[in-house]
């Protein structure tokens, strides 16, 4: 066969694969990631209201990482106890995409490479899945701050 | 009232970035480390434009939970820094403003290691 | 879950053939071996994982191990002592002391064969490493056969195993990483087959092999295994049926590796585009390995899948003459995580033997 027909058949085979390969029901997987970080985002309101209670000084900013920091937190200890990812397998993009995703990506992969020691495993290891996030976040956030500076010049 | 209205409002806009990013799993074939990045940027786009604050006044805890909080977030560090500090500022404002986060995530991951191990499905 | 096969209709995925009419003139052999001295399966034993106890074929297991870490620290430690306790057990069930054994051939699915390697390291039988991933069962009976058939062993171990932790942390995510699997995915068997191949002895006879050749039918999916796999297992079942000029009505059972439910019903239409009719004598090893209420979407894979699978089930409803001549071919993708994320496309293989009562 040339490179032709090897492509053609291969194009309908894909074709054909992507006919008779089940798919993920739709609405339902969508519900339930809607939901899941729909109650994520309440909970973490829930939190930065409690400590707005309780620390009416503190500013915005502070509060918003307290809530941050105790989400993650949670998380991780969710995935130390080995349930986050039931959570995550119903959850989808409504467990990955809120800062507990996040967490527990980074705490899964350390947990992970522990076998490895903690130097050469947890440490190396601990941003392998969280890496993209991390590099690409510092990156463009450089280059917005870069061109604020340019545009509109020092305070 | 207001209450009720607000945490509606932060379970309607969190679940709607989250079904969001998981059409774009269902319907392309997407991982989710670029989705994710993709959100990101997203985030950091709003807060550079300076749209985010306007969003995050309505949405609250719906936007800033979500990965876009953390984009716009490093992004309002990086200009902020910049702009005061100049040019070097911008390199560093980023990770000053997220440190918490991030710092809480390494610290309790190292700990959570010492003390449990994966399990097999 | 409907699936809508387009049976019979030529969809042009092969090269157009005439299909000489069954029992006509066989081919010349290219792919298929014969033995001319069938080499005997003395003894074999099967080790799984609690899950894979709980399936539909629990209970023919030789052993279940509830333990997924055996007790050990890593779980590259544990599938080392699984895929030893299999050849211990395989060698004892042949009546043989481990001294016996003149060649080890085993293979898994880790980088550099590391649990093969370590296995062999505690036994000082002369080892051949093997990898074929999740096909490597079935080209160590083609090559321990071959071996013997030659006359240069009598007696030959053919293990393999994988571990659903070692292969998740090595293809995948780390194992507490909350990832949502597609439908069409598949679960990595915990589990080790072994089997005891000699010159002589009263057990069943493996009278041929068909090596396979790499096909690859441009599926980029990491998680669509079956898809993937399926044209490798037809191009060697075909290669099966016309050089030996048999059908697939000649064979009590035809079982495939671990092409899963999906894999396995494109297999059916592949080959009836072909023109043969796979019906109720075809069966697939990681179909069955699962119960669906175990959530194991498309069903098993993996190394120890069909050995397990075949070391149990298949071997012992053999000896009890339920079947006569069976054709076994497990397939296997051949890609590595990095050759995906360069834009690669999985090339897969099948390798087959027949065993015969």
């Amino acid at each position: 066969m040339n490179n032709n027909a090897v492509e053609e058949r291969n194009k309908r085979y894909g074709k054909y694969v992507s006919a008779v390969t089940p798919t993920t029901s739709f609405w339902k997987s969508l519900w339930n990631s809607f939901w899941i970080g729909g109650l994520t985002c309440c909970i973490g309101q829930g939190i930065f209201d409690l400590f707005k209670l309780a620390f009416p000084s503190l500013s915005q900013d502070i509060l918003g990482n307290i809530t941050s920091m105790t989400l993650i937190t949670v998380a991780i200890l969710f995935t130390g106890l080995g349930f986050y990812d039931v959570i995550a397998r119903r959850g989808g993009a409504g467990s990955f995409l809120p800062i507990t995703g996040f967490a527990n990506a980074m705490s899964s992969a350390s947990m992970e490479f522990k076998t490895e020691g903690l130097i050469f495993g947890t440490s190396v290891k601990l941003f392998s899945v969280v890496g993209p996030v991390v590099v690409n976040g510092i990156v463009w956030s450089t280059v917005a701050g870069l061109i604020h500076l340019i545009l509109f010049g020092r305070v | 009232m207001s209450i009720l209205l607000t945490y509606l409002s932060v379970f309607g806009f969190g679940g709607l970035f989250c079904s969001l990013a998981q059409i774009l799993i269902i319907k392309t074939k997407l991982t989710p480390a670029r989705i994710l990045v993709l959100f990101l940027i997203l985030g950091i786009v709003l807060e550079g434009l300076g749209v985010y604050k306007y969003i995050f006044a309505i949405a609250k805890a719906g936007v800033s939970i979500p990965i876009i909080g953390f984009g716009a977030s490093l992004a309002r560090g990086s200009i902020e820094m910049a702009r005061q500090v100049g040019f070097l500022g911008a390199f560093a404002g980023g990770l000053v403003r997220t440190a918490y986060g991030v710092g809480a995530a390494i610290v309790a991951s190292y700990l959570i290691t010492l003390i449990f191990s994966p399990k097999s499905k | 879950m409907s699936i809508t096969l387009h049976k019979g209709e030529n969809c042009g995925f092969t090269e157009k053939v005439i299909i000489s009419p069954p029992h006509k003139q066989a081919q010349k052999r290219q792919q298929v071996i014969l033995f001319e001295n069938p080499p005997r399966i003395s003894g074999r034993m099967s080790v799984v994982g609690e899950k894979e106890g709980k399936g539909p074929a629990g209970t023919y297991f030789d052993k279940v191990v509830k333990d997924a870490k055996w007790g050990e620290k890593t779980f590259e430690r544990a599938e080392i002592n699984m895929l030893m306790s299999a050849i211990k057990g395989s060698v004892t069930d042949a009546d043989l002391s481990e001294n016996d054994v003149q060649l080890l051939i085993t293979g898994d699915l880790l980088n550099q064969l590391t649990s093969s390697n370590y296995v062999a390291r505690e036994l000082s039988m002369p080892y051949l490493g093997l990898y074929s991933a999740c096909s490597t069962m079935s080209e160590s009976l083609a090559i321990g056969s071959a071996f013997i058939n030659a006359g240069y062993f009598d007696t030959i171990v053919c293990a393999t195993v994988s571990h659903f932790a070692t292969a998740e942390r090595q293809f995948r995510y780390p194992l507490e990483y909350g990832c949502q699997r597609p439908p069409y995915a598949q679960w990595t068997v915990t589990g080790a087959g072994s089997t005891v191949l000699t010159k002589e002895g009263k057990g069943p006879r493996i009278t041929a092999a068909v090596l396979g050749k790499v096909v690859d039918f441009g599926t980029n999916d990491l998680n669509n295994m079956g898809a993937a796999m399926a044209p490798a297992a037809m191009d060697t079942l075909l290669a099966l049926f016309k050089e030996t000029d048999t059908d697939a009505d000649d064979y009590d059972l035809i079982l495939t590796g671990d092409l899963g439910k999906l894999g396995s019903d494109i297999l059916r239409d592949l080959m009836l585009e072909q023109g043969y009719y796979l019906g109720q004598n075809y069966i697939d090893c990681g179909n069955i390995i699962y119960d669906v209420t175990q959530k194991c979407y498309q069903g098993g894979s993996g190394a120890g899948c069909s050995a397990s699978i075949l070391n149990s089930l298949i071997l012992d409803k053999m000896e009890r003459g339920q079947y006569n001549k069976i054709a076994y071919l497990a397939t296997g993708a051949l890609m590595s995580t990095q050759s995906c994320y360069q834009g690669e496309t999985i090339p897969c293989i099948s390798h087959a033997v027949i065993i015969e009562r």
